[in-house]
């Protein structure tokens, strides 16, 4: 058995496809979760106790159910029950941003206490009304700090992508899969797909480590402020 | 209660690190049941020294010498001769997981395979000589830092050695607290523990040395019994360091 | 279809086994996850220049490749090259390799958190350096691992279902079954996503329950 027979190689471009919806998965995922993620975690802060107990409730669910359990509870049962038939691929994007929401949130409401009282006296001590010092004073910081725990969602969502595979999403794994139906050398593609998810792995770490250094508050988290 | 009896000889320790040559070639012998105290400015290597003897820093040059056998390039036998030379930090080092009684039976159980009741007796013993029967099963966070030095002192004598070596041991003692490790430290010296300690506590060490050594710039300036320091010319840079403690 | 209007006498006993199956695959995996995530962390941490990259590289492969991916390469990749293993004993090794990357991260952080000093005083005693680790930089890592520990422990309870996809017929497999069988499939995983959530609330609790009782005072990881 060679390592790199000459079916192997002729059958890489069908990956390309897959690798990009992969990618599409990944990304519309995060965006879902950071739209939904920042509002939910401002309403657990400061949101009324019963708006609280909602998003917790959210969260519970969202982040104790398996990704499997949640892919087969949408796409076989509250999909068809509500009588939308959309594609698997955006079915798995919603369940991954859903997901994502929940744990983003969690980040975020974290990254908001910890500056919350300190910060919020201060800009209500300058006369700022609850929101203005929410929108202006809290948040921007939050956000910035909120940024390491954020990015690591890239690499759980990537690895998360490919168990789309069991509702017949066409990402990479799957792609892979049929391959290897195909001309049945699934060591070879297997390990080659593995390769592949490692490097979409690292590569969008560093790229969102980058992101992350630029936006980062110099100073911040190093001891108190005074 | 100094004998004759050379049981440590340190010969021409060199130390560098890096561009900066910390012991330039340090070489002294400790007689059994004397102590010794290592004055100077800081950052002369006296800190480095002591843990040469002990090989906790590696030498660049040099050998040591316990009881007439190497200690300098022992291999895995160096674990044989730490359990003869005992060592107490300036921050003490405390086990923060174990009790005051475990951390004074860990090196009992584990490095001299004692059985628990051995183990067990003979720390509660050492905790009494320091005063800390009371203490016995409170974790380091919740002593004092007097308690937790005195700690660190019994862990050291459990194992029996032939010489303890003192790194600054009361430098983050606040000054009352300082006092009960001195009273400690004073108590060993007078029962024959062979002692090298470096402090700043000069009263403390004029009163308890058989001999200073003055370091300066990685080297032994000057040394000699304390007594002689205010009259003898051998003692003139330590009299000008020590003058400079007094305000 | 109504709900609710299926046959429980029919469904629990099916679930019932499947929940066997994961109980099997979670207890069997996490205590060998646990234990290669202290080799690999201490062979990083303290192993020679060879070991270490070689631990290093363990953890970079099994954290960047997909978990469900690794299965397939077990179960589906391995027999190619003359390596057959059941799909129970497929999903516990993938289980444990994968683990045993995420809890060595966890467990190297604990260790490197632990002071310098510790190690000096317990070489001064005459410890030797393996000595030194089991008995006083091990035992204060792992308390300092725990949250992380526990963490990685909820994910195999939950990842456990993957198991599936190599036909293992753990509870969601189970349900699945069921469920495309009967045409129940709502309902049917409502019931599995309690189980689910059931498991890791208790699982959660417990955990908590456990950090408090071999909390030391003072001692909390700072």
């Amino acid at each position: 058995m060679t390592i790199l027979s000459q079916a192997v190689i002729d059958s890489l471009p069908y990956l390309l496809p897959g690798i990009f919806t992969t990618l599409g998965l990944v990304l519309t995922a995060l965006g879902i979760g950071l739209i939904m993620g920042v509002p939910m975690a401002l309403i657990h802060v400061y949101g009324s106790w019963p708006l609280q107990y909602i998003i917790k409730t959210y969260v519970w669910i969202f982040r104790g159910l398996p990704i499997l359990v949640l892919l087969f509870l949408f796409y076989f049962g509250i999909f068809p029950l509500l009588g939308l038939h959309i594609s698997a691929f955006w079915i798995a994007a919603i369940v991954l941003g859903f997901r994502t929401a929940a744990y983003q949130s969690e980040i975020f409401r974290g990254a908001i206490l910890s500056i919350q009282d300190g910060q919020m006296l201060a800009a209500r001590s300058l006369g700022m009304s609850r929101s203005q010092a929410i929108i202006h004073v809290i948040l921007p910081q939050a956000l910035r700090n909120a940024l390491p725990g954020w990015t690591n969602e890239y690499p759980i969502l990537l690895t998360d992508s490919s168990v789309c595979y069991a509702i017949g999403v066409a990402e990479l794994l799957t792609r892979g899969n049929q391959i290897v139906a195909r001309i049945h050398e699934p060591m070879t593609i297997f390990v080659l797909i593995a390769a592949i998810f490692i490097i979409l792995n690292y590569s969008g770490q560093w790229v969102f480590a980058r992101i992350e250094r630029r936006y980062r508050i110099p100073g911040y988290g190093e001891g108190d402020t005074r | 209660m100094m004998t004759d009896e050379i049981i440590l000889r340190v010969q021409e320790i060199h130390k560098r690190y890096g561009e900066n040559e910390v012991l330039k070639g340090v070489s002294f012998d400790v007689r059994r049941g004397e102590t010794k105290v290592f004055i100077g400015p800081s950052g002369t290597g006296k800190s480095t020294l002591l843990r040469c003897i002990n090989q906790l820093t590696v030498p660049d040059s040099g050998s040591i010498w316990l009881n007439g056998e190497e200690v300098t390039h022992a291999g895995p036998a160096i674990n044989l001769y730490r359990q003869k030379i005992g060592m107490v930090f300036q921050n003490f080092n405390l086990f923060d997981h174990l009790t005051a009684l475990g951390n004074v039976e860990i090196a009992l159980l584990r490095v001299k395979k004692m059985s628990r009741q051995e183990a067990r007796k003979k720390a509660l013993m050492e905790l009494e000589q320091v005063g800390l029967s009371d203490k016995v099963n409170s974790y380091p966070a919740e002593l004092s830092g007097g308690q937790a030095q005195r700690l660190s002192i019994a862990r050291a004598l459990a194992m029996d050695p032939e010489v303890i070596l003192f790194d600054e041991p009361t430098s983050s003692l606040d000054p009352e607290l300082t006092r009960e490790v001195l009273e400690v430290m004073r108590r060993l010296a007078r029962n024959g523990m062979t002692m090298l300690i470096v402090t700043h506590e000069m009263g403390f060490a004029l009163s308890v040395a058989n001999e200073i050594l003055f370091m300066e710039h990685g080297l032994i300036a000057e040394k000699g019994p304390p007594s002689e320091i205010p009259t003898s010319p051998d003692f003139t840079r330590t009299r000008r360091f020590l003058g400079s403690f007094q305000d | 279809m109504t709900l609710l209007q299926f046959d429980f006498d029919l469904l629990l006993p099916v679930l019932y086994q499947g929940a066997l199956v994961t109980f099997a695959l979670i207890l069997i995996s996490a205590p060998f996850g646990f234990l290669n995530g202290i080799l690999i962390a201490v062979g990083r941490v303290y192993g020679n220049r060879f070991i270490s990259t070689l631990c290093h590289g363990y953890v970079l492969f099994f954290k960047g490749c997909p978990l469900l991916l690794l299965l397939f390469i077990i179960y589906f990749g391995l027999p190619s090259i003359g390596i057959t293993f059941t799909a129970f004993t497929s999903a516990v090794i993938g289980f444990i390799l994968c683990n045993g990357a995420y809890n060595s991260e966890y467990l190297r952080g604990g260790i490197q958190s632990i002071p310098a000093g510790q190690m000096t005083a317990a070489l001064s005693l005459g410890m030797s350096r393996s000595q030194a680790v089991r008995s006083i930089i091990l035992p204060q890592a792992l308390r300092r691992s725990l949250p992380g520990l526990s963490n990685e422990f909820i994910y195999l309870i939950k990842y456990s279902s993957l198991a599936y996809m190599i036909t293992v017929v753990e509870i969601t497999g189970a349900a699945k079954a069921f469920a495309t069988k009967h045409f129940a499939f709502f309902e049917v995983f409502i019931l599995i996503g309690l189980f689910y959530l059931g498991l890791v609330t208790i699982a959660g609790y417990v955990i908590s329950r456990v950090e408090k009782r071999i909390a030391i005072p003072g001692f909390g990881g700072t």
